[in-house]
């Protein structure tokens, strides 16, 4: 809150009687003292600009390359001879294609609630870890939008999923799940790419005022679109932007929901459930949330960002993760309950095939990892360390994966008729598409943190108490 | 490199290439190649491609290795026979029946086990491209089961013998000819060195040209082997009737049968039409009044046994004990009986008594003689023979014992008196009993000619290996179950060069030309045909009134005396034939291979099957079993029989008895072709069951010599069911799969067989929405679960009739198997000996169909008759369809598992059905190419067309099913069958309260048990 010149008289109490406010009690702060607009621009910008790129970029590049090559071998391998290389069989016809799907959309989540949503309630800590965190959304659905084109048999007629004039006169079939996740995942992906590049503007603005390598000032001022920062220049960005985070709130709730959708509909004994929107949608952020902590915790260790994405944020992530992990843990109760309750002899199989089935190693890691991991944010002292926050990232990683696959395989392997139980395994192939959609993942991500500014420049200045000199209120 | 003989000699191949006069330039390939020198360079030259051959070929090469050798097969096949051009000219004037698109039906005969079954081969603009059963075959009546509809596979297999050879090289028919010279005129003075060794024959034709020949070289003998042995059979009825007969039973007389372990109705001459006549009486519908009754005593599950009202798993030592007990129940003398299960026994004795002159006791082809004498004496007790069972002389040719047959031969071979051997088919090398060292008596004769479908372990033993044409492929004749005489006749000239048994005959009597066609026509022209009848017998595929004539004959009564009980401690050995590929002939034959088996669903593989206690007894416990099944594996265990081991998959079947161990023989070929032998570590194609089949004991063994040890590792299975049970239990409750009841019940209450939930659920039939009105057709299908046997007839003609691909072993064992049609089995009861049900599952065609909604691309759809249509050029392969099938009846291509690229499968296919490729779903289509067929027919017929009457659309499965299990039609026409089988009381769908309303739906199981025995 800002600093107000004129005390009420009202308040004007004896210095004596002054109360020293413990500095546990005080609220944790969103950038650390002693920084000037000068000082945040000058330790973002030099990120991007320095001319020297640290060796561990390198490295870790070079390992993203490395696995972006899997990645390729992979695709390759698929398109030339056939989905079989997967695990997938007759019981169940998606595996890993569509966990990893399901996985990434989780994981891009976190990135567009963060920008939208805490804007729209002017959570202001969300600065700092906004466009990282969008970045990691807009890569997340990259890699996860590897899937659902490459998962099909005959991935190069992908585009019959679109609705476009054609010869044969032929809609998409508007019925299906699958043509809905078309649209909700590329509007999903348009909005946050959109979103994501109209809060870069103003930055990229600053790197080219700030580069001296001429190549770089031409390409940043593309970017930058002749942003000049005049009043108008700010007015119409402001008005864009909120429009863009109004839009964006839906989309937030919308994708989860309709990939949810894609096992709701079904009617498959563990899909077929009609809380699972709500349920998805709540997982969606806890894996976001996890996935943000996972890469931001050493990104702030590694590029000296501690000032700027300070233990308020990491504290905060924790009590989001801790919040929507009670909600995914409910549902997983609940799920139990309503099979049960169904007295449907399908959904009771279904209940225990989960628990006793051939893959109840699955079901009992991912009530570690989703259920019990999580409970460790009850404790201040949890939240407040970097290395505990981690690890419970890692757990929820991991186990919004099994949770993916506790719903898909699992469900599948053993449905209706006994004759056609089977069981599935994934297969070196589904493993190295997956290792590869990573490699995607860090590839793009180790481009953004070298050749952007991962903290947005202009809206960290705003949370300097110099910004609020006049008193306004955001 | 350095010396001279291993660098490259291009001028030595030159020279050698120089001396080969022009024409055989091309089919002498294989003599260049002949030297060692040249294996060098192609080593040196091409290392990678040498090496897979050295090595034997892996499973999954073996598709792309099969259309290099057709590549090189093509080339053979471009140089006509005799070297002379032969002119082909197009149509000019099309020739009469031959409408392109349209197939003719031509009838003709297939010979299995000596024995012919009537089919009617469809051929398309020349090309036989499927089998179906011929209806005026009193063998056949129009059913066919598994091993027919495969042959039109084994007919185009590009692994078939295309060549004459000798140890390997190519020969001409000329050169064999003229090889045999020499030992023919050696024959005409001393023809007691002269052998020829056939299987089983029925064949008129090919019996009096063997018994010409026996005239013509006087001393020459003729001997028979049949590794499927009909000996058991033989000597019971010659010990029973006193000479060699024939037994026709009438099952569809019948109302009480008792099986003594045999397969009768899916093994055996005639099964397909027992299969029939026994399902006449099991069918149930509202009004029906009576049921028959099986009785089954065996000694490993079998399809017959599966669909029994009663079961009795005993030991094979001990079934002759039950013999006894029943021939001693109608009162034919006590000794030997076995004292348990009397009371069982008991109950089925007064059955039988009461059923006098309609009961039948049929005892399995795998009993000692003795079993198959008693059970004709408890039928002449119970006056079943002359009413249910006809005797008829043997319509073998020459009935012997085979056994005895070959043993002489080998004898001989071994005093060294054979001096020539033609054998004619068959495979002793490969499938003679153990005992008999086959290949070393083999080797001391100096003449060896084989004439072979495959190039196989005798052939490569042999000096002369001639091809053997298919049955489609040449003239020949051969008698039914019954005696009756069918005319067989090709569809199609030789593909391969092949010669048939006739023409081989022909040359040993020195008549050089003689063509099968000229051998079989001018036999019948002299036995009684005319030009009239010739044409009538071939358009029928039946010779008029040629059955054989009933004897009046009655067996004896006095049962022979029982040998001491041989001691049966330990495990009991049972071997028998495998149920797909036979004794081992059809190993190349991928649709057999990859069919499930009947009662264990195991595909690609023999196993050795124990009852759930004997495997717990070697140490395989359930859980570890569970654990094992799920990853597609199973133990191993060394089975030792007289000193000889085998390391065997061990299977777990409920039903089998205690301590007994069941393994098919067939497998394990060294030389079959590249399916039949593929040699991996890890998938061996089966193990050879051969060498622990001795002359004594050639359905197995009993006692200390047997011992099973269970071995380290474990062993990756293609099995395609899970061994499920139905016991709420294990799957969660009931779940309404199978409906089933007894006849009594049926009775008082034909619903109460679909049980409470049912009636229910019928009730809420309702929709938010209005539903859909089938103006014109509605294509439906009724199951009767209670005749089916399992015995897989309906899934292998499916496959043939769709272009099924064939996926392999290991696309089998990551459950990726292609069948449209499977055939559920589900066990219920204890694992002892609990009830079986087989449930054939093709698409239910669901009106409210839960795969049509979720297609992104709307590949399927339904069509205004009520199909799922799959549009398989509109698939993009999401698989969301299949996983929202609560049937799982669809089908992926993971891979692309039509063969696009081997020219001989080509012909094969059916060209009214598509061959789907990578990437695409497919599924039953309730055949609707034969729908539109019909359609179109019906739509010619008048100025205005009319509708497609009842029975004008038979489905593949449908035609070939021998116990008419499955019935198709039109369910908007009220006087159809299939409408008047949806209003039976027992009629139910599958997962009803999913109200998916499939359109496939089933007749609810009714057994008929004895209400004097409990449990």
């Amino acid at each position: 809150m800002a600093q107000k010149d004129e005390t009420p008289v009202h308040e004007i109490r004896p210095v004596t009687q002054e109360v020293r406010v413990p500095e546990r009690y005080l609220p944790a702060p969103t950038i650390e003292p002693g920084h000037s607009y000068a000082s945040i621009t000058d330790h973002i910008s030099t990120i991007v600009l320095r001319k020297r790129t640290p060796i561990g970029w390198y490295v870790g590049f070079g390992i993203s390359l490395i696995l972006i090559s899997v990645l390729t071998a992979t695709i390759g391998k698929l398109v030339f001879v056939g989905v079989g290389i997967w695990g997938i069989n007759h019981p169940v016809g998606w595996g890993m294609d569509i966990i990893n799907f399901v996985w990434w959309i989780g994981i891009g989540h976190a990135g567009t609630l963060i920008s939208a949503i805490l804007l729209l309630l002017r959570q202001e800590w969300r600065t700092s870890i906004n466009r990282f965190a969008e970045a990691m959304t807009l890569f997340a659905v990259a890699a996860a939008g590897l899937y659902p084109a490459l998962h099909t048999g005959r991935p190069w007629y992908d585009f019959w999923l679109f609705p476009y004039p054609n010869t044969m006169t032929l809609w998409p079939q508007f019925r299906s799940p699958l043509m809905w996740d078309v649209f909700a995942v590329s509007t999903y992906a348009t909005v946050s790419a959109l979103f994501w590049y109209v809060g870069l503007i103003p930055d990229l603005a600053t790197l080219r005022d700030r580069a001296t390598n001429v190549v770089a000032r031409k390409i940043y001022g593309m970017g930058a679109l002749g942003w000049r920062g005049s009043a108008k220049h700010w007015y119409r960005y402001e008005t864009a932007y909120l429009l863009l985070a109004g839009l964006s709130t839906p989309l937030v709730l919308s994708v989860h929901t309709i990939v949810s959708f894609d096992f709701a509909v079904a009617q498959i004994p563990g899909w077929h459930a009609t809380f699972f929107p709500p349920y998805f949608v709540a997982g969606a952020v806890f894996a976001g949330f996890a996935m943000v902590l996972t890469l931001a915790i050493p990104a702030r260790k590694f590029l000296k960002l501690e000032d700027f994405i300070t233990m308020k944020h990491l504290e905060n992530m924790g009590k989001i993760m801790l919040a929507t992990g009670m909600i995914v843990f409910y549902s997983y109760l609940m799920e139990l309950f309503l099979g049960w309750y169904s007295g449907n002899v399908f959904e009771r199989f279904m209940v225990h095939n989960r628990i006793f089935g051939p893959y109840w190693k699955m079901y009992v890691a991912l009530i570690v990892c989703n259920g019990l991991a999580p409970q460790m944010m009850w404790f201040k002292r949890f939240r407040t360390s970097t290395a505990f926050l981690f690890i419970t990232a890692m757990f929820v990683n991991v186990g919004m994966w099994l949770e993916r696959f506790v719903i898909i395989p699992a469900s599948l392997h053993r449905d209706f008729l006994p004759s056609s139980w089977g069981m599935y395994h994934g297969s070196p192939w589904d493993w190295s598409m997956f290792i590869g959609s990573m490699g995607l993942f860090l590839f793009l991500l180790f481009l953004f943190i070298r050749f952007l500014p991962m903290i947005s420049i202009f809206e960290m200045r705003t949370l300097l108490p110099e910004a609020h000199a006049h008193g306004e209120e955001h | 490199m350095s010396d001279n003989k291993t660098t490259l000699d291009f001028r030595e191949f030159r020279e050698r290439i120089g001396d080969i006069r022009g024409k055989e330039y091309w089919r002498s390939l294989e003599e260049l190649s002949r030297g060692a020198d040249f294996e060098e360079l192609m080593q040196d030259e091409f290392p990678r491609q040498a090496a897979p051959l050295a090595n034997g070929v892996h499973r999954r090469d073996f598709m792309k290795l099969m259309s290099a050798s057709i590549a090189l097969a093509g080339a053979a096949a471009c140089t006509p026979p005799s070297g002379k051009p032969e002119k082909i000219v197009p149509y000019v004037k099309q020739p009469e029946d031959l409408i392109p698109g349209k197939p003719l039906f031509f009838a003709t005969a297939m010979p299995l086990g000596g024995y012919t079954t009537g089919v009617l081969a469809e051929s398309h603009m020349g090309r036989p491209t499927k089998i179906e059963g011929n209806p005026d075959h009193p063998s056949s009546l129009g059913g066919t089961d598994a091993y027919m509809q495969a042959s039109i596979l084994g007919l185009y297999d590009p692994d078939r013998s295309q060549v004459v050879r000798t140890f390997g090289e190519t020969r001409t028919w000329s050169d064999f000819i003229g090889a045999l010279q020499p030992v023919l005129k050696e024959a005409a003075v001393n023809g007691a060195g002269l052998r020829i060794l056939t299987q089983t024959v029925t064949s008129p034709t090919l019996g009096a040209a063997l018994r010409a020949l026996v005239a013509q070289y006087p001393g020459m003998q003729w001997h028979q082997w049949e590794p499927v042995s009909g000996d058991n059979k033989r000597e019971g009825l010659r010990s029973a009737f006193g000479g060699y007969v024939n037994a026709v039973y009438h099952f569809d007389k019948a109302s009480v049968v008792v099986s003594l372990d045999s397969d009768f109705m899916s093994d055996g001459a005639g099964h397909v039409r027992y299969s029939r006549d026994f399902a006449s009486r099991r069918r149930v519908r509202h009004d029906t009044k009576s049921m028959n009754r099986l009785y089954a005593i065996e000694s490993s599950p079998t399809s017959s046994g599966s669909i029994a009202d009663h079961r009795l798993s005993v030991r094979p030592s001990q079934i002759e004990g039950c013999a006894r007990a029943i021939a001693a129940g109608v009162g034919l003398g006590a000794a030997g009986a076995i004292a348990e299960n009397a009371s069982w026994i008991a109950a089925l004795v007064r059955d039988l008594q009461r059923n006098q002159g309609a009961a039948i006791v049929v005892a399995g082809d795998d009993q000692p003689p003795v079993v198959h004498a008693i059970a004709m004496a408890i039928n002449q007790a119970i006056g079943a023979i002359g009413t249910t069972i006809t005797i008829t002389d043997s319509p073998e040719v020459e009935p012997v014992n085979q056994l005895e047959s070959l043993r002489r031969l080998v004898t001989d071979m071994n005093a060294g008196s054979v001096k020539a051997l033609i054998m004619l088919g068959g495979n002793p090398i490969f499938d003679a009993p153990a005992d008999f060292n086959f290949a070393a008596a083999f080797d001391k004769v100096p003449f060896r000619a084989h004439l072979s479908p495959y190039y196989d372990e005798t052939s490569m033993l042999s000096h002369w290996h001639i091809p053997e044409t298919h049955y489609l492929e040449t003239w020949g004749d051969g008698r039914g179950h019954d005696g009756t005489v069918t005319i067989q006749q090709p569809l199609i000239a030789p593909l391969y060069n092949g010669r048939a048994a006739i023409e081989v005959l022909a040359t040993l009597a020195g008549g050089m030309d003689q063509s099968p066609y000229d051998a079989v026509r001018s036999h019948w022209m002299t036995n009684g045909a005319n030009e009239t009848l010739w044409r009538k017998w071939l358009n029928d595929g039946v010779v008029t009134n040629s059955a054989l004539p009933a004897r009046t004959a009655s067996a004896s009564t006095s049962i022979p005396a029982p040998v001491a009980p041989k001691q049966s401690g330990g495990f009991e050995l049972r071997i028998t034939h495998d149920p797909n590929i036979y004794d081992g002939r059809f190993a190349n034959n991928a649709w057999l291979q990859e069919l499930p088996k009947p009662q264990t669903k195991i595909t690609w593989e023999n196993v050795l099957l124990l009852s759930p206690k004997s495997a717990n007894a070697i140490g395989f416990g359930d859980a570890e079993r569970d654990d094992l099944f799920n990853e597609k594996h199973t133990l191993q265990a060394d089975l030792s029989f007289r000193g000889r081991t085998l390391r065997v998959p061990v299977w777990v079947v409920p039903g089998m008895p205690e301590n007994v161990a069941t393994i098919h023989f067939g497998y394990g070929r060294k030389h079959g072709g590249k399916v039949a032998s593929e040699i991996s570590e890890k998938n061996p194609g089966g193990v050879d069951i051969y060498p622990i089949r001795f002359s004594d004991g050639l359905t197995g063994g009993a006692g200390a010599q047997i011992t099973l040890v269970r071995s380290a590792g474990t062993y990756p299975i293609g099995c395609t069911q899970e061994h499920q049970s139905i016991n709420p239990k294990d799957v969660g409750g009931d779940r309404g799969i199978i409906r089933s009841g007894t006849f009594d019940e049926y009775q008082r209450n034909p619903h109460a067989i679909l049980g409470e939930e049912h009636e229910a659920a019928a009730e809420k039939d309702e929709s938010f929405y209005p539903a859909f009105e089938y103006k014109g057709h509605a294509w439906a299908m009724v199951i009767d679960t209670s005749v089916c046997t399992g015995c897989n007839g309906c899934v292998i003609a499916c496959q043939a009739e769709n272009n099924i691909s064939v996926v392999g072993k290991e696309e089998v064992v990551r459950e990726r198997e292609m069948h449209w049609l499977r055939i559920d089995r589900y066990y219920r009861g204890a694992p002892e000996n609990p009830e079986v049900y087989h449930q054939p599952v093709p698409c239910m065609q669901c009106e409210n169909a839960p795969c049509e909604p979720v297609c992104p691309v709307e590949a399927t759809s339904h069509s205004s008759e009520g199909l799922n249509d799959m549009t398989y050029n509109r698939c993009v392969g999401t698989r969301y369809c299949s996983n929202n099938c609560p049937y799982k009846v669809r089908r992926f291509n993971f891979f692309h598992y039509a063969d696009y690229d081997t020219e001989a499968m080509k012909p094969m296919r059916n060209p009214d059905v598509t061959v789907r490729t990578r990437g695409v779903m497919e599924k039953c289509t309730y055949c609707v190419q034969r729908i539109n067929a019909a359609k179109i027919e019906a739509e010619k017929d008048g100025p205005q067309g009319r509708r497609v009457r009842d029975g004008e659309v038979t489905t593949a499965c449908q035609q070939a099913c021998p116990s008419e299990a499955i019935t198709f039609g039109d369910m908007n026409d009220p006087s159809s069958r299939v409408a008047s089988l949806k209003k039976e009381p027992a009629n139910y769908a599958l997962l009803e309260d999913l109200n998916t309303r499939p359109r496939t739906t089933y007749l609810g199981a009714i057994r008929n048990p004895n209400p004097e025995i409990r449990g």
